[in-house]
């Protein structure tokens, strides 16, 4: 449903391309992860996607559709984006807040429909957020916040849903309860596309695995395809094994200890 | 926002409106305003009283304060930034500007030095959106926000200078003009400033579900659909036409777009259709109340109402603040 098609991106005065020559595609009803280490060109995918940098070359393609060609609130309305980070410039009530998501459906005076109501009931339901309807959007804790933004993109209703990091801030519970949500909607049959720093359990709980290093795909499969430690080793610079996770079988990443030369 | 609040909103500015037009020099009771206005039996001293000095006064100092709340609440909401205010990015000072080259070159009929004034304005705001667009950030309103006070810091510059060369009496009266006043309202200015803020709150109103999500910040903006550079662009515009409009009629009359829409938000959901309508009510009931006190206080001779404003806004303000703990 996502594709990415030779994708390339330089900011400006960087030395080498962000993106240079990405390609791989998101499918409805799987959960793909893209991974890799930092300025690997993760966010910058996101961002290309958004529309919100120029692109040097390549294309991000919909349903069939170029996303340059793409009206803005049509956008909207396949693609849902929970970005890396963000805060409101003023406090909301969750409801209200999580009701913003539905702004690409509405239009500029009419009061909010009945499908409306019922994508924002189902959205705090899904999320796990109904209890913090009536709170402030200032008072939630980081994993609240976190489940709450979840909550907005939901209510959008996309085929698809793209999210940046979403357990940056989460304990152990709420990313689980993150990731089995995210592999729930998959089930449902939307695409799912999220940026991971949690090698581990992306190899849990994700369809497809893309490993990013330098801006180019230099892995892409299934998570026992991508989670090998020679490949891990050489893109992360860090020594690391995998192994099988004794509980699930899923292949698990250790990274193993380098001491730093001691300190004068 | 409850009806409560509403009906409140509403109750404290016709109120204040109606002792803005009994008191003053002569008083003139509830009733007697009352059939002035609706053209009944009243001696013909008490109805140009009300009708022909306090009615226009009192009309305009409502405009001002409606247009200033509303032009503030569009500018924190479009910068992401509770200090944001339209005097602060550049229009309060492209205008005094305007209006003190104009006085220092020997204008003094009030409507051209109001158009003096809004030239200057809108200059600034273009110098604003030149630099923004010269530096070429996509989608960061930080940088709008740092434009506006650069160019706010380079307009104060050049008053300074200008001050430092002119004759004491231009610039008293350059002084004056900067300390805001309605004393001059007359029926012309009301009907632009009805003009401009009835268009300008149509479009805003039209676009407030797009102010919103633009509050939300530049990503999750785009990923809803906004074009945060044009968004952005649009509403600084509109604020800052509806601020420029009322420092041509009425000089600088701080503080209000700065706090009425923080006082605003507090009652309402916070949803930007709502503040910016609670924002115009505020905004008009303070400048009303505080024009009454400018005129009233220290008869006969008047305060600066753009320092009655703050002189009554701040504690009002320090009240709510503890209120809402």
């Amino acid at each position: 449903m996502i594709r990415f098609d030779n994708l390339r991106v330089r900011y400006p005065g960087a030395t080498r391309e962000a993106l240079g020559g990405a390609t791989f595609a998101a499918e409805r009803g799987a959960v793909t992860a893209v991974v890799g280490p930092n300025g690997s060109g993760k966010s910058t995918l996101v961002r290309a996607l958004l529309g919100r940098i120029s692109l040097d070359g390549g294309s991000v393609v919909i349903d069939g559709e170029r996303t340059v060609d793409l009206p803005r609130d049509r956008l909207a309305r396949m693609v849902a984006v929970v970005a890396q980070r963000e805060e409101p410039a003023f406090p909301l009530a969750v409801r209200d807040y999580v009701s913003l998501g539905r702004f690409p459906w509405q239009g500029a005076w009419a009061p909010p429909t009945a499908a409306d109501r019922a994508a924002v009931a189902h959205a705090l339901a899904s999320a796990d957020v109904e209890l913090l309807a009536s709170r402030r959007t200032d008072t939630l804790s980081g994993g609240e916040w976190q489940r709450v933004r979840i909550a907005r993109a939901l209510a959008q209703a996309t085929d698809a849903i793209v999210l940046d990091e979403p357990t940056a801030f989460l304990d152990i519970a709420h990313e689980m309860a993150c990731f089995e949500l995210l592999a729930a909607l998959a089930r449902a049959g939307r695409c799912v596309l999220v940026v991971s720093h949690q090698l581990n359990l992306v190899a849990r709980f994700t369809d497809r695995v893309v490993l990013l290093s330098q801006g180019m795909v230099v892995a892409e499969g299934a998570p026992v395809e991508v989670m090998r430690g020679d490949t891990l080793e050489r893109v992360y610079e860090w020594p690391l094994v995998v192994s099988r996770d004794p509980a699930v079988g899923a292949p698990t990443l250790v990274p193993l200890r380098k001491p730093h030369p001691p300190i004068l | 926002m409850p009806r409560k609040a509403w009906f409140a909103l509403v109750a404290v500015l016709v109120t204040v409106s109606l002792l803005a037009l009994m008191l003053g020099a002569t008083s003139v009771a509830p009733g007697d305003v009352w059939r002035a206005l609706v053209g009944g039996g009243t001696d013909d001293a008490t109805r140009a009283i009300v009708r022909t000095v306090r009615l226009p006064r009192v009309a305009l100092a409502l405009l001002v304060g409606g247009a200033l709340g509303m032009s503030g609440s569009v500018m924190q909401a479009t910068l992401r930034n509770g200090l944001a205010e339209p005097y602060l990015l550049g229009v309060s000072g492209g205008a005094a500007v305007g209006a003190v080259l104009a006085v220092a070159m020997g204008v003094s009929a009030p409507a051209l030095i109001a158009l003096a004034a809004f030239g200057g304005a809108l200059l600034a705001v273009a110098g604003v959106l030149a630099l923004t667009r010269a530096a070429g950030t996509r989608g960061d309103t930080r940088l709008l926000l740092m434009a506006g006070v650069v160019v706010g810091a380079f307009a104060n510059a050049v008053i300074m200078v200008m001050m430092a060369t002119a004759t004491p009496d231009i610039t008293r009266n350059a002084l004056w003009w900067m300390m805001g006043s309605v004393a001059g309202a007359g029926w012309r200015d009301v009907v632009l400033l009805t003009a401009t803020l009835g268009g300008v709150g149509l479009l805003l109103g039209h676009r407030a579900r797009e102010l919103d999500v633009l509050a939300l910040g530049g990503d999750t903006a785009e990923s809803l659909g906004v074009d945060v550079v044009r968004a952005a662009r649009r509403f600084f515009i509109l604020a800052s036409l509806l601020a420029a409009t009322t420092v041509a009629v009425a000089g600088l009359v701080g503080f209000v777009g700065l706090m009425v829409p923080h006082l605003a938000r507090a009652l309402t959901s916070g949803r930007a259709r709502a503040t910016l309508l609670a924002s115009a009510l505020g905004g008009a009931s303070l400048v009303v109340a505080a024009d009454l006190a400018a005129r009233t206080v220290r008869a006969p001779s008047e305060l600066p109402l753009g320092a009655v404003t703050a002189l009554l806004g701040v504690p009002f303000f320090l009240w709510r603040l503890r209120e809402g703990r």
